[in-house]
Formats: C-alpha cells, structure tokens, sequence
C-alpha cells in the first residue's frame, strides 16, 4: 500500500469537528481549513469526525459540507468524506445512471480492481443507500452482451488464492485467441473466463497470451473492432486492463484527464480519491516515468482554486 | 391282549404329538415371521438397527436360511446350492446404512460448508443434479449464499462461479452462473409497475420458447438472477393475473427455470414436493437424498412452514408419512429434526 496522504501522529476527533464547524459557520467558508483537516485525515478517521460532529451539533457533517462548498471542489470533498465502499456505490450508480454515454469503465474500474471483499462491501453499501443490489441496476440500464459482462464482473466472487495452473492459463489463452480471432466474437467464454477465474489465474491467461501470440490481448483486440461490438470490445479492454496492470490503467486515465481541451475532472478527482490511501503513490511515480513530468504538477496547471488545493493535498503536498 | 395303560399311552403320545406339532408350526411361524421382520428391517429409507440387532442377533443358522431362501430379492439360488446375496442389493443397503451416518455429518456441519459441498457434489454428479445447485442458490439468504461462496473457496480453492462456469457446458450455464452470483437487495421495498413489466417480458419469453431457450434469454436470467425476492413474489403474482394461471404450468419444458421460480417464489411449496418424492416407494436414488438435504437444510429456518404446507398439499402430516417410510436411527433423527417446527 502507498498511500500518499500525510496523516499527524496524534488527531483528536472533537477538536476537528469543532475546527470543522468554525470553517462552515457564519458567512463565508473557511476552504482552506477544510482542507487542512479532511486533507490529512484517513478513511476511519473520517468516520470518526463525522460522529464526533454529529455527536457535538446534531447535524451530518456531510450533508452541511454539500450546502456549503459548490463545484468540483464540493464533490471531490463529498467523494472524499464518504466511507470507501459507499464512495464506491455512489460512483457506481452515477456512473449506471448516465443516460447520453454511460461510463462503463466506472462500474468496470469498481469490479475489477478492487478485491472480492471490497466489492463485496461495495455492493452491500450499494443496497444500503439504494434499496436495489447492484447487479439489478447495471442489468436495468444495459442489454446484450455488455449487460452480460458487466453484470458477470459485478457479481464475481473470486477465489483469492495466489496459485496458477498453468496447463489451464495455456487452454484459455487459446480459447480467448480464437474467441477474439473469430468474427463473431465468442462472447461467452470471453465473458468466462474474464469474469470467474481468480485474479492470479487470468493474469496468467494473459502472460500466456502474450507469449503464444507476440502481442497483448489488448493490443488485438484494439485492432479487431471497427463497428463489430465495439462497446463490447471497449468495455472488456477496459476490464482486461484494470485485471492486468490497475496502476497503468490509472496513469492513464490520468494523463487523459488532464490533457484534454479542458480537464476531465470527474476522472482526475476520481482517480485521485480514491487511490490515495492505496497505491497513489506508485501511480505517481509511474505517471512521472511515463510522462517526465510529476503528477502534481500536471495537476496544478489543469486546475485551480480550492479544487486544486484539495487535490495537492490529498497528493501528499504538506501545508 | 386289551390293557388299560395302552390307552393311556396312546393318550399321552397323542397329546405329545400335538405339543410338537404345534410347536413345529410355531417354530415354523416365528421363523416365517422372524424372515418378513427381517426383510423389513432391511427395506425402505435408511435400516432398522435394532430389529436387525434382535432378529440376526439371536436367529439359528436353520432361522437364516428359511430367510435367505425366502428372500427372492435379497439372494439369489445359486447352481452349487446356496443362497447368496445379490451384489446390487448389497450396494444398494450400503447406501441405506450410510443415510444415517450422512445426516448426522451434514447435520453437524456448518451451514456454509455444507451448501458449499451440496454444490460441489451436484456439480459432480451432473445435470440431473443441477437442481441442487438452484435450490442452495435460490433458497438460501443472501449472506448465507456469499457465506457458501468463502466456504468454497477454501474447500476447493476455487469460486463456485468458476467451477459451475467451467464444467457446465449446456445452455444452462449462463443461468446457473448468474444464480449462484446474486448478492440480492432484502428489503421489502418493490416497485410494482416495474414487476408488471417483467412479468410481461416473462410471458414474452415464455411464447416465443421456439425461437430462444428459456434458459439462454437474457431477460428471464436477468430477471431471475438480480431482483429481490419480494419482487419475484411480486413478477409471480402479476404473471397469473396477466396470463391467468400461474407461471409453473408454462414452464414444464424448462426443469432449471422451473426450479429456480419455485425457490424464489414458492420455497414452502417446493421443499414439500422435493420431500414428497422422496418419500414414494421405489423413488429414484437421487430423488431419496432430497430427504436428508432437505430436512437436514431447513431444519432450524423454515421446518414449522414447511410441515403446514406438506399437511395442506398430501393431507398427511411429514412425521406420519416418514414414520411409515423411513427405519431405524435415521427415521429418530429426521423425525426429531421435524419436531423443531412444531
């Protein structure tokens, strides 16, 4: 784990949600101090404030924080404030519930990257503030054979074991060759084997893909598709990517966030939030790598005001 | 030459052979007796321990004989002059005495274990079992699904997704994967108009069978894999007042689909038909191991209902009927089991 906030040795949950409190009350609101506590603050930490606040003024921390702060600002902190899973839930179902161009690569992200345990806390949260499971709602959005995969990764329990059999990584390379070689795109078994075997395993598959065909899974499938499945294609190289390497999934996702003619910043804060207090830091390092400039930086020129001070922090800029 | 004594002693051999005679069609009976107690001690569900432990235990070589030669099913005459068992029955009494020892195993066992190894089993045995694997999917909470879930995977060392995924290759796979995946909302809210809609796309799917299986049409696997229960009771409702009858009639050709709405909907109701086909005489080999797996499963959860509707649907109450049909330990145990839901 590499987590990139700076967190003080010793933290008294009363006296942040009392600083908290001075920072929304009255006119105006004290940004700067909201960062400087939430910004240091881990995920249980977090939790803590929010019932200490409760605790002290019968009011959800959360709820006076959305009132108070506006733009992107406001949903990095909400994404922020939230617990881990229910930040995920929320994610998700913004995500499902995007008519024009839904983000698949959202519920994708969720389902592949986190672990069986984390989706399992994910989905659970997901009932809990929506009254409906997960499955029922991406099922209720999509057709065909996204709904399959999508519905396939979301449900997936996978076994955690670190063993690999490696006769049978060989075998489902094959399959997956011909299943892509094929016009028709044997969703089937793509959708088997992308969605049921552990994480070990299907990264073996890939690895033996690799050596078989002198190319990537992804790098084919990039190439088969101008029409045919496209959305398919997309969403399970998406899938393939966030299963295979997360951190170059996220380096990526990055470096699109801020190079576009205005910056993604669902993306970025997404991205941000919610590997900070995971493997930020190697992202970082690998974004740094992979483009010569640090993350921070980029960061800085994309954005501004408060949004950027909150996003530095959470990088791990010390005040 | 005429004496008194001769008469006395015709008497007396008179009435002696009386006494043996008597005593011979005596004998004769309890042998004749001993022989039917036996055969039945060693027929019908499970084995009547302690008759066989009184009726071998204390029997004459001559009282083994009259039964073995009396019993055409159990041995057959051999050319050399013996009886000897017949090695199919004697396979199939191996199954009888271990019906005992497996319920009390599963009995013990924790419940995620248990459903992970129900599953594992019917996996095994193939697609006349993959019943089981609905029932354990479609029956159980669902933490009690996820708990079978961790359980499996260290049993196995591997998902249950992607077990069922890999060695089920018919039509039925899409379905029995998404079942055994379901992580299903458990509040009582339902959206009733949304229900409606299923229930007509159900019907749908049900009238144009001849074009797409049941089981491969994504709508009825989406339907019946991710809603609530509440609302499948309610899709359950409007079908009958949509189509008028109710949806298992449509459903005959598709066991799996069947199955699957009967648990999700109907629980009661198929725990009494799985257990009333077990109790039948010459009941399939499978069909008999519904008894212990259903009894055994639904023993602490769902008994009292169970034992209601068994008595509204045959008329007869469970205990009577298992009385009548089961023997020995293993009857004790699943009666005793059954009394929990009274």
């Amino acid at each position: 784990m590499t987590s990139t906030i700076v967190v003080p040795d010793h933290v008294s949950f009363v006296d942040d949600a009392e600083a908290l409190q001075r920072a929304v009350q009255g006119w105006g609101t004290n940004e700067k101090g909201i960062i400087s506590i939430l910004g240091h603050r881990t995920a249980a930490q977090r939790q803590h404030i929010r019932l200490a606040y409760h605790e002290l003024y019968q009011e959800d921390l959360v709820k006076r924080l959305e009132s108070e702060l506006s733009g992107d600002f406001e949903k990095a902190v909400y994404r922020w404030i939230l617990d881990p899973a229910d930040r995920d839930a929320v994610l998700a179902n913004v995500a499902i519930k995007k008519l024009v161009n839904p983000d698949y690569h959202v519920v994708l992200e969720i389902a592949c990257i986190r672990s069986p345990e984390e989706l399992l806390a994910v989905r659970r949260a997901y009932q809990a503030r929506y009254k409906r499971s997960l499955e029922e709602d991406v099922a209720a959005h999509t057709t065909g054979d996204i709904r399959k995969l999508l519905v396939a990764l979301v449900t997936a329990f996978r076994y955690t074991g670190e063993e690999i059999n490696a006769r049978l990584a060989k075998s489902e390379a094959g399959i997956l060759h011909d299943a892509i070689k094929d016009k028709e795109l044997n969703h089937e078994e793509v959708i088997r084997i992308v969605s049921t075997r552990s994480k070990a395993q299907v990264m073996a598959t890939f690895n033996c893909y690799r050596d078989d065909q002198g190319t990537s899974i992804t790098k084919k499938l990039l190439g088969e598709g101008d029409d045919h499945g496209t959305e398919f294609s997309k969403a399970l190289r998406t899938a393939i990517r966030c299963l295979n390497d997360s951190k170059k999934y996220f380096e990526k996702v990055l470096r699109n966030a801020v190079k576009r003619v205005g910056t993604d910043e669902d993306a970025l804060t997404r991205v941000i939030v919610t590997r900070a207090e995971k493997d930020l830091k190697d992202i970082k390092e690998y974004y740094y790598k992979r483009n010569s400039v640090p993350l921070e930086q980029a960061v800085a020129k994309d954005t501004s005001g408060d949004y950027k001070a909150f996003l530095l922090t959470l990088l791990g800029k010390e005040d | 030459m005429y004496h008194e004594s001769d008469d006395l002693f015709s008497l007396k051999l008179h009435y002696c052979l009386q006494v043996l005679s008597s005593e011979l069609t005596h004998r004769k009976k309890k042998m004749a007796n001993g022989s039917e107690a036996l055969i039945k001690a060693f027929s019908g569900i499970g084995i009547d321990e302690k008759a066989i432990v009184s009726l071998l235990g204390e029997s004459h070589p001559e009282d083994r004989q009259n039964f073995r030669k009396g019993c055409r099913d159990f041995f057959i005459e051999d050319e050399r002059s013996f009886e000897r068992w017949d090695d199919h029955r004697v396979k199939l009494l191996k199954h009888e005495f271990m019906r005992f020892k497996n319920a009390a195993v599963l009995r013990a066992m924790h419940p995620w274990e248990r459903d992970a190894r129900l599953i594992k089993e019917a996996l095994i045995k193939g697609p006349q079992s993959y019943g089981v694997i609905v029932e354990v999917a479609c029956t159980r909470s669902s933490d009690e699904l996820l708990g079978a879930r961790k359980a499996y995977h260290s049993l196995f060392d591997h998902s249950i997704e992607e077990d069922v995924a890999s060695n089920v290759d018919s039509s039925e796979r899409k379905l029995l994967v998404a079942l055994v995946s379901a992580y299903r909302y458990e509040g009582p809210k339902v959206k009733d108009d949304t229900a409606k809609s299923e229930a007509k796309k159900l019907a749908h799917a049900i009238k144009n069978v001849d074009k797409k299986n049941l089981v491969e049409d994504e709508e009825v696997i989406s339907i019946l894999s991710t809603r609530s229960k509440p609302h499948l009771k309610a899709v359950y409702k409007h079908y009958k007042e949509i189509c008028g009858k109710n949806i298992d009639e449509d459903l005959t050709a598709d066991l799996i689909v069947l199955v699957a709405v009967h648990c999700l909907c109907i629980p009661q109701t198929y725990f009494c038909k799985i257990l009333d086909a077990s109790l039948t005489n010459n009941a399939d080999k499978k069909v008999k191991k519904g008894l212990t797996r259903v009894i055994v499963t639904q023993a602490d959860r769902n008994m009292k209902e169970i034992n209601e509707q068994y008595q509204k649907l045959y008329g007869v109450s469970l205990s009577q009927k298992i009385e009548v049909t089961a023997n020995g330990n293993y009857k004790d145990l699943l009666l005793t089991l059954i009394s929990r839901g009274k």
